[in-house]
């Protein structure tokens, strides 16, 4: 029985693309390539750290841009934030064919890991817009635009742009405290943090790092919410459709207390 | 600002707005290129939804529900024993912004009650998109409701900050105005909507000779229409709808259907369901007309004044053309497979697509989406096996409504009753 290799990487993206190239220059034909922390300890295997090299990174990244579409490669990446068990290895699938085939050459759609791939990449972007829709930022002392999230799937980096343009003139931070990293807009760029004391940040510290008048304008926002509602037309099988119950934590307009 | 007051007054001037259905904050894009706040993607977002399940997107409020006027469906009206309130220019300036920045909303939708006068009220909602744009740097959207009545020039002025422009008919024929609305002519509507249309056709014109002209409403204008409060036809209706969107480039026309909030002789009395199922087929037949070809006359006549309410308007069109169908289809152009009940415009573009390879048999029109059990008694294709019965329209019908299961199901039961 051949030792199955298994790769472990850091979680980064530069880090899986690390573990492409590793896989290719030592001929590993069909590695299974995994987060360091998912590790657990099987007979007949051969585990191997892969340390994330950015050089190496991008010249994978390159030669796939080379090979495919713009979009492709959006959908690539999505897919690779769902962190979904094992998506790295249908990636990795993915790339191989996209590798062993001509440039330019049409690959078959039907293909089960493109399948696949868009579809995951569907449901992060859904996330991605769900987060963009529902962020609320709380404003700190400091006169920073704070929310915290906490997404089903990895999707801080997928909504830098959209928050970049809207709020080019506030400093805000979107704090992920699942993945414990945040996004940080300093009124000149974006920049990945962490926090020592993340609960410090939470919607319910209001009266220790927000403003006083942070309270004023949330309770003028219930007070519009729940103002707009028509009584006669009430219809919650459409409400909770719309507006899933997992996505109510977020939702000042859901959680004020009079 | 004195928040508790505020709070008073937003509670009133938002519950007054709410019956305006238009919440699209799509259309008008506008990119955030000096550093300012705001980013209009030209796609709307949806920050919340209301209970009934509508979309929260823009801070809708009145100016002030202090109004001249009187007319009779309307909560604002003169005589109604309500509660007043004004909001003042900075007030609503502020609460848009800083609704803005905590990522509440996509913008500002602004209306108001007429005090003094059209232009004196038209002047004041355009002061607060003026200080929006060019205060605060803000590149949200902005729709501004237009004042019946209001002159040329302030209506140019208001495309030079709006994103949206709309009057608001609310009574689709002449005489149910006299009659709800004794005090509005019908010619102050029109004639801001005129302005407007030919600014934006004036614009496009030196658009393209001038790069620099200023942009005007980009996102056009609508108009919307209340269901049900008198007692016109959805002929009447669809008539009307479809003069609005020749005449003056509609980009959009609501139907709004009427909320009892008032008791008067003239309008349903209070506790009238609100006709959430013909507001449903009027919008159906609004697509229809939009996007598949019909012409309003073909759904819509004298011998057929209203919208069946148990079915579609396509399938009530194809049941009373029978003598069209089958059609065929890997044959069939365009405009006759748009026609067909069961497949939607997508479908027709999948179908075209797909049958340039191969003749399309019953599985490649289920894997392309159609819905078959409504559409397999009006289509041939590939296959030797299709619905060759001949049914009466009245069977016909019965067939499929049996084998639909519609989301308005138990409304139908509710309001076909109603009817019996
Ligand atoms: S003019 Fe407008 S606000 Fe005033 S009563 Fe008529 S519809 Fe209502």
């Amino acid at each position: 029985m051949n030792a199955q290799t298994i790769l472990l990487y850091d979680g980064s993206f530069d880090g899986f693309l690390s573990c492409v190239f590793v896989a290719y220059d030592q001929k590993i034909t069909s590695p299974i390539i995994r987060k360091e922390y998912q590790t657990n300890n099987q007979l007949f295997t051969i585990n191997e750290t892969i340390i994330t090299n950015r050089q190496k990174a991008n010249r994978v990244w390159e030669g796939f841009k080379s090979r495919t579409k713009p979009n492709e490669q959006r959908g690539f990446f999505k897919a690779f934030l769902s962190e979904i068990k094992g998506v790295e290895n249908t990636l990795f699938s993915y790339m191989r064919t996209i590798f062993s085939n001509p440039i330019n050459q049409h690959i078959d759609f039907g293909n089960k890991d493109i399948l696949k791939i868009t579809q995951v990449a569907k449901m992060v972007d859904r996330e991605k817009h769900r987060v963009e829709a529902f962020v609320r930022f709380q404003l700190t002392k400091d006169d920073i635009y704070t929310s915290t999230v906490s997404p089903d799937f990895n999707v801080l980096p997928l909504i830098v742009k959209h928050f970049k343009d809207r709020y080019a003139d506030q400093k805000w931070l979107i704090y992920d405290t699942n993945r414990k990293y945040g996004i940080f807009y300093d009124l000149t760029s974006v920049e990945i943090i962490t926090l020592e004391e993340p609960a410090k940040i939470l919607p319910n510290q209001i009266q220790n790092i927000y403003k006083k008048q942070e309270v004023d304008f949330q309770k003028l926002w219930s007070t519009y919410y729940n103002s707009v509602n028509i009584k006669s037309r009430k219809n919650t099988k459409l409400h909770v459709q719309h507006l899933p119950k997992r996505y109510w934590k977020y939702l000042t307009e859901k959680n004020i207390r009079e | 600002m004195s928040f508790d007051r505020i709070r008073e007054k937003l509670s009133i001037l938002a519950d007054a707005a709410k019956y305006d259905v238009s919440c699209a904050s799509s259309g008008g894009k506008r990119s955030n290129t000096n550093k300012g706040l705001g980013n209009n993607t030209g796609m709307g977002i949806c920050h919340s939804y209301t209970e009934d399940g509508r979309c929260v997107s823009l801070l809708k409020i009145l100016l002030t529900n202090h109004c001249i006027y009187d007319c009779a469906y309307c909560i604002t009206r003169k005589s109604n024993d309500i509660k007043r309130a004004a909001f003042k220019i900075q007030e609503v300036v502020d609460l848009t912004i800083n609704f803005y920045r905590r990522n509440y909303i996509e913008g500002l939708f602004l209306s108001s009650g007429i005090f003094k006068n059209a232009d004196y009220t038209m002047e004041r909602l355009i002061q607060v998109a003026k200080k929006l744009r060019l205060e605060e740097n803000f590149n949200g959207y902005i729709h501004l409701k237009s004042i019946p009545g209001a002159s040329d020039e302030l209506m140019r002025q208001a495309g030079l900050y709006a994103d949206r422009l709309s009057v608001n008919i609310e009574i689709p024929t002449i005489s149910g105005l006299k009659l709800l609305a004794p005090d509005k002519k019908h010619e102050d509507f029109v004639k801001p909507m005129t302005k407007v249309k030919n600014e934006i056709i004036q614009y496009k014109e030196e658009k393209k000779i001038i790069k620099s002209t200023p942009r005007y409403a980009p996102a056009g204008q609508s108009t919307q229409m209340i269901i049900g409060a008198t007692g016109e036809s959805d002929w009447d209706i669809m008539r009307s709808a479809n003069y609005y969107y020749k005449k003056f480039n509609m980009r959009r026309v609501y139907y709004s259907g009427y909320v009892p909030v008032l008791t008067d002789n003239r309008l349903p009395s209070l506790g009238t369901a609100v006709p959430m199922l013909r507001e449903n087929r009027l919008y159906q037949t609004d697509w229809l007309i939009r996007f598949y070809g019909f012409s309003v006359n073909e759904i819509l006549n004298d011998t057929h004044k209203n919208l069946d309410v148990d079915i579609d308007p396509k399938l009530s069109w194809a049941l009373r053309n029978l003598n069209l169908f089958p059609v065929d289809i890997n044959k069939a152009d365009k405009t006759m497979l748009a026609r067909i009940p069961g497949i939607g415009m997508q479908s027709v573009y999948k179908i075209l697509q797909a049958r340039k390879f191969r003749k399309l048999n019953w599985s490649h029109l289920k894997a392309i989406g159609i819905a078959l059990n409504r559409a397999q008694f009006f289509i041939v294709c590939d296959s030797k096996d299709f619905y060759k019965k001949e049914l009466s329209a009245i069977s016909l019908k019965e067939k499929i409504v049996k084998n639909s299961s519609s989301k308005y199901k138990k409304l139908i039961n509710g309001q076909l009753s109603l009817f019996s």
